[in-house]
């Protein structure tokens, strides 16, 4: 049995790990073989890139070796996918070689597209790569006054993060003594300041009461650069003087060339995870279309799900679990504080009041990490 | 006529319907027709809110069995 894992990221490396345990005996005995493909030789925690873009950690500290992550006995190579033929059964790498699988896990994650508005690429300072969050933190340094226009493209990944910006630019500049001097402005696609009710209905007065201004049911249409102007599709404008935008995203080109689909999405079984018509091709992450937070929690609990039933599959014929849409978010809240939201596919997050320990707890989550995406958490 | 888009938001909290009609919207066609269906009580009115205010058209809007069938086309 051939298990080819495509991606190594949050989804693929914890289900390659936690395969590579459940199935330990069938791989010593040669009966399973567990290989993984990335476009890269180092893993990032992402979450960490909001801690960069104020200074707060540098980006050596959210890289890891992705072979030291993983399994030994699993088979990994720095070789991205060229051309999934799932008709055939294989894939095709960049280096021209060909892997043939009985069972395929497609984590291929997604990427920005700023591109896709006219002037935001060029306009707007965004903290999605370890190179943009750097230079955002050197322009947020470099500022003494002025507006600060936030904008979120749709869909983006970490739903949360929108919500989280706003906290930290308001420490930010009140711990540089200079809030009084920052106009904060906060636009969103919806007409309420975040999809999930009640993070909206708890987040709304905590803008009030920092004094962020805030538009919503506005979704960026182009960024006039020159004029430092922002406008929505919704008719609506806004100068700036520095301009964040949570940009866009799109999955991956692999995924739009092979058609396997949409903006690289790829159309998905909101409960067993398998791709619609393929049984034995597997997609979680970024890379599903299901509507359920692009976030690595999201990737945890899918992967889960993923690695028991292929192992399952593997030693009953059978498939044991159901995704049932859990998703778990921390939301850092200002002033070292921290909530979080969970929620699955039936139940709505229920989110507590902020406080040190959870703030704290995130803090240990970002070393935890490691652990977690190795699958032993 | 293109056929109708069917985008399944139902039990979703986040990104949640409304946002995911909007990332449909954008793959989609002028003159596309798309159908949501959401389980969120509050679509039927945001819905239409935002459909209204980018300038597309609501073709119809009702709740069936507890699901709100939002058929909308892209007009620009």
């Amino acid at each position: 049995m051939r298990i080819l894992v495509v991606g190594g990221g949050t989804g693929g490396t914890i289900v390659a790990n936690n395969l590579a345990r459940r199935l330990s005996a069938e791989i010593r005995a040669r009966k399973v073989r567990i290989t993984m493909l990335s476009a890269s030789d180092k893993h990032m925690y992402q979450p960490g890139l909001l801690y960069v873009a104020f200074g707060q950690m540098t980006p050596d500290q959210l890289y890891r070796d992705q072979a030291s992550l993983l399994e030994s006995c699993i088979d990994f190579h720095v070789d991205p996918v060229e051309k999934f033929e799932l008709d055939n059964q294989k894939v095709i790498t960049r280096s021209g070689k060909t892997h043939e699988y009985d069972i395929l896990v497609i984590a291929t994650g997604s990427r920005i597209v700023p591109e896709q508005i006219p002037g935001l690429a060029e306009g707007a300072e965004t903290f999605y790569t370890e190179e943009t969050a750097v230079k955002m933190f050197k322009g947020l340094r470099a500022l003494e006054e002025g507006t600060i226009a936030v904008v979120v493209g749709v869909p983006h990944k970490c739903p949360i993060a929108p919500v989280e910006l706003i906290f930290s630019l308001h420490d930010y500049f009140k711990a540089r003594g200079i809030r009084d001097k920052i106009k904060i402005k906060y636009h969103y696609p919806i007409g309420r300041i975040h999809t999930i009710q009640n993070v909206a209905t708890w987040a709304k007065p905590e803008f009030e009461r920092m004094g962020i201004e805030y538009e919503t049911l506005f979704n960026v249409k182009e960024v006039d650069v020159d004029s430092k102007v922002v406008r929505s599709e919704e008719g609506t404008e806004t100068e700036y003087d520095m301009l964040i935008a949570i940009p866009p995203h799109r999955g991956m080109e692999v995924i739009e060339k092979s058609n396997l689909g949409d903006d690289g999405w790829i159309p998905t079984d909101r409960h067993q995870l398998t791709m619609n018509g393929h049984d034995n091709v597997y997609v979680l992450g970024d890379t599903t279309n299901l509507p359920v937070s692009k976030t690595g929690s999201a990737a945890h609990f899918e992967a889960e799900v993923v690695s028991e039933n292929i192992a399952s599959i593997i030693k009953i014929g059978t498939p044991v679990r159901d995704y049932d849409g859990k998703v778990y978010c921390f939301i850092e809240a200002g002033h070292d504080q921290a909530t979080y939201a969970m929620f699955n596919y039936q139940n709505p997050p229920d989110l507590k009041p902020p406080s040190k320990p959870m703030h704290w707890f995130k803090m240990a989550y970002n070393q935890m990490y490691w652990t977690s995406v190795r699958g032993l958490l | 006529m293109s056929d109708t888009k069917i985008v399944d938001a139902r039990d979703t909290f986040c990104p949640g319907p409304l946002m995911e009609l909007i990332t449909h919207m954008k793959q989609s066609n002028v003159g596309d027709t798309l159908e949501l269906l959401s389980t969120d009580e509050g679509s039927g009115a945001d819905v239409p809110e935002w459909v209204n205010k980018v300038g597309h058209e609501i073709i119809s809007n009702e709740k069936i069995d507890g699901v709100w069938h939002i058929k909308i086309r892209k007009v620009k």
